[in-house]
């Protein structure tokens, strides 16, 4: 594929989606290890009514109104969740679980009942994204990445969600050691100095920032996907949590990038005509990527037994 | 009851407040309607070893991880060493429950004994020689530096337990407080960790655990804290460990065979 072709058209999709994947990937090796990974499940849900009520009050799809109504939906869902768990007496899994799916539904209901027609704003978008319309077509081949006049025409969920993904380095980071003690000690961590209720707090803040960021760009099917498959897949190829948090980022990145390109010339390769979407690909993709190394990863057993060497 | 509450109003221990490495007073901590240990006084002696015993269920736990902060009690003072709990953190080290953490987490022996060495290190510092050498050194001190390259879950629970207690070693404190540190443990470990706790008592170092096994109690403590949710009796093993005191503690739930054992003890 020649250039004058691919960075149109498939270039910022591509690193869309590799940013979206590799920032949901990184908090996602926490949350899997903190048995919390249905959290970014959760957010990607919740978040949905968020934006579709930040849509009716501003009568607009722009970022800073839906980033604001998403968060605001997360708060909302985070003491839902805790209200059900406290005065219900149920299992933390189980609150989640209620609050996320009648909070999406809510959502699909306000989107089904208002006038959202005029604009991209619809259930298959929530769920899919639109990873493909994410084209440059100020982009007329390679030389364009240096012409600041062609720049200015780059989709601005690029950027988006390249300094989101960049926060998210940033936290990973800088809290790389609390964040591994209190993952695997809680309470021991308390007694060496570590806060653990914010930063645990923290840690799902920068999860929703991601989930919300990269729910705009790619839906929120590829939010879920990768906030599990790339660690839990991860996992199973390495006992250290560096080399794992490296591998979920290798894995994201492999995800995106092979999903992406299946979507868009697998049909053909098949004889088929039209594309399928992105976002289902490397959401599928992923899951492949987990079904593999469940079966042939060095570190897929559990340990917990004593196991010779 | 009424002996409870006498044995409640018994003369105060040796150290003040001031001087205690640990002294809780009034302390009420509640997991839903029934607390879980309620309006407890406990004033731990100095460079000495101290067992809280008591039925499943007494609060043993739970009173040490409200010592440590861990759980916000519903009342209650902790001083450590004479001052705040929060001012004093850094001269606490804990060793939890085997059973509280998941061992299949991705991490080595090494590692873990670096997390207590976590305020050192602080949020950005490297790892350096003289931080494993520190760690290596805890690990032969409980008798485990050939293992320091092994996957945590690969290890027996014993195992396991001297790397919690190494990582605790690490913290460098004056108050160790163990949660049941010998809970499943072999006999070779038992004894590696009994060792280590004598060698920090000698060094002037102040241990307090939980701990279930009535038999080993006067082997190897100096001071008991008996609790049933209250307090029952605190003091020397050899004033406060009697057969009264137990029944008192355990009520029918301790096993006669258990009593038969202990029967020995002063009644």
């Amino acid at each position: 594929m020649s250039g004058a072709e691919f960075v149109p058209l498939s270039l910022t999709p591509l690193l869309i989606g590799i940013c979206a994947a590799v920032a949901c990937a990184l908090p996602g090796n926490f949350l899997v290890l903190r048995r919390q990974a249905l959290i970014g499940d959760a957010i990607s849900h919740v978040v949905l009514p968020g934006i579709v009520v930040a849509f009716l009050l501003t009568g607009v799809i722009s970022a800073w109104p839906m980033m604001l109504g998403a968060a605001g939906a997360a708060v909302i869902a985070v003491i839902l969740i805790e209200a059900v768990r406290r005065l219900g007496r149920i299992e933390p899994g189980a609150a989640m679980g209620v609050v996320f799916t009648a909070m999406f539904a809510f959502g699909v209901l306000l989107l089904e009942q208002t006038d959202t027609s005029s604009v991209h704003l619809d259930v298959e978008h929530a769920l899919y994204g639109n990873l493909e319309s994410l084209i440059w077509l100020d982009a007329t081949g390679w030389a364009s990445l240096m012409d600041p006049e062609a720049l200015r025409g780059l989709p601005s969920e690029l950027p988006r969600m390249a300094l989101t993904l960049l926060a998210v380095c940033l936290f990973t980071w800088l809290f790389w050691r609390p964040l591994k003690i209190s993952t695997f000690d809680e309470g021991f961590a308390g007694t060496v100095g570590i806060a653990t209720a914010p930063l645990g707090l923290a840690l799902v803040i920068v999860a929703a920032v991601a989930a919300v960021a990269a729910f705009d760009a790619v839906g929120s099917i590829i939010v879920i996907a990768m906030f599990i498959c790339p660690p839990a897949a991860a996992r199973m190829m390495t006992n250290r949590l560096e080399r794992q948090v490296a591998w979920s980022v290798v894995f994201a990145v492999a995800a995106a990038v092979s999903g992406y390109v299946l979507a868009g010339y697998g049909p053909l390769w098949l004889g088929g005509a039209d594309a399928i979407s992105a976002a289902g690909m490397i959401a599928t993709m992923s899951g492949v990527i987990l079904a593999v190394t469940a079966r042939f990863g060095p570190c897929r057993t559990r340990t917990g037994a004593p196991v010779q060497g | 009851m009424l002996q409870l509450a006498t044995r409640d109003g018994s003369p105060a221990p040796a150290a003040g407040l001031d001087h205690s490495p640990l002294a809780i007073r009034g302390l009420t901590v509640s997991y839903g309607e029934k607390p879980a240990v309620f309006s407890v006084d406990m004033t731990v002696q100095p460079g000495a070893m101290t067992a809280i015993i008591g039925p499943n269920g007494a609060g043993k736990s739970t009173l040490l991880k409200a010592a440590l902060g861990i759980i916000r009690p519903l009342s209650g003072q902790v001083t450590v060493l004479g001052r705040s709990l929060d001012a004093q953190r850094a001269r606490i080290a804990y060793v939890p429950q085997r059973a509280s953490v998941d061992w299949d987490f991705p991490t080595h022996v090494m590692d873990v004994v670096l997390m207590g060495l976590n305020r050192e290190l602080g949020l950005l510092g490297r790892v350096r020689a003289w931080h494993k050498a520190r760690a290596m050194d805890c690990l032969r001190r409980v008798g485990m530096q050939d293992f320091a390259d092994r996957q945590i879950g690969q290890l027996s629970g014993g195992q396991q337990q001297r790397v919690f207690l190494a990582r605790a070693l690490a913290q460098d404190a004056e108050l160790y407080l163990l949660d049941e540190p010998f809970a499943g443990v072999d006999a070779a470990t038992e004894k590696a960790i009994i060792s280590v706790l004598k060698a920090l008592k000698d060094a002037g170092k102040t241990v307090v655990a939980v701990h279930h096994d009535l038999s080993t109690v006067a082997d190897y403590f100096d001071n008991v804290f008996l609790i049933n949710t209250r307090k029952v009796a605190e003091g020397p093993v050899s004033e406060v460990f009697t057969a009264g005191n137990l029944q008192a503690a355990y009520g029918g739930r301790l096993a006669t065979a258990q009593v038969d054992q202990l029967s020995a003890l002063p009644a």
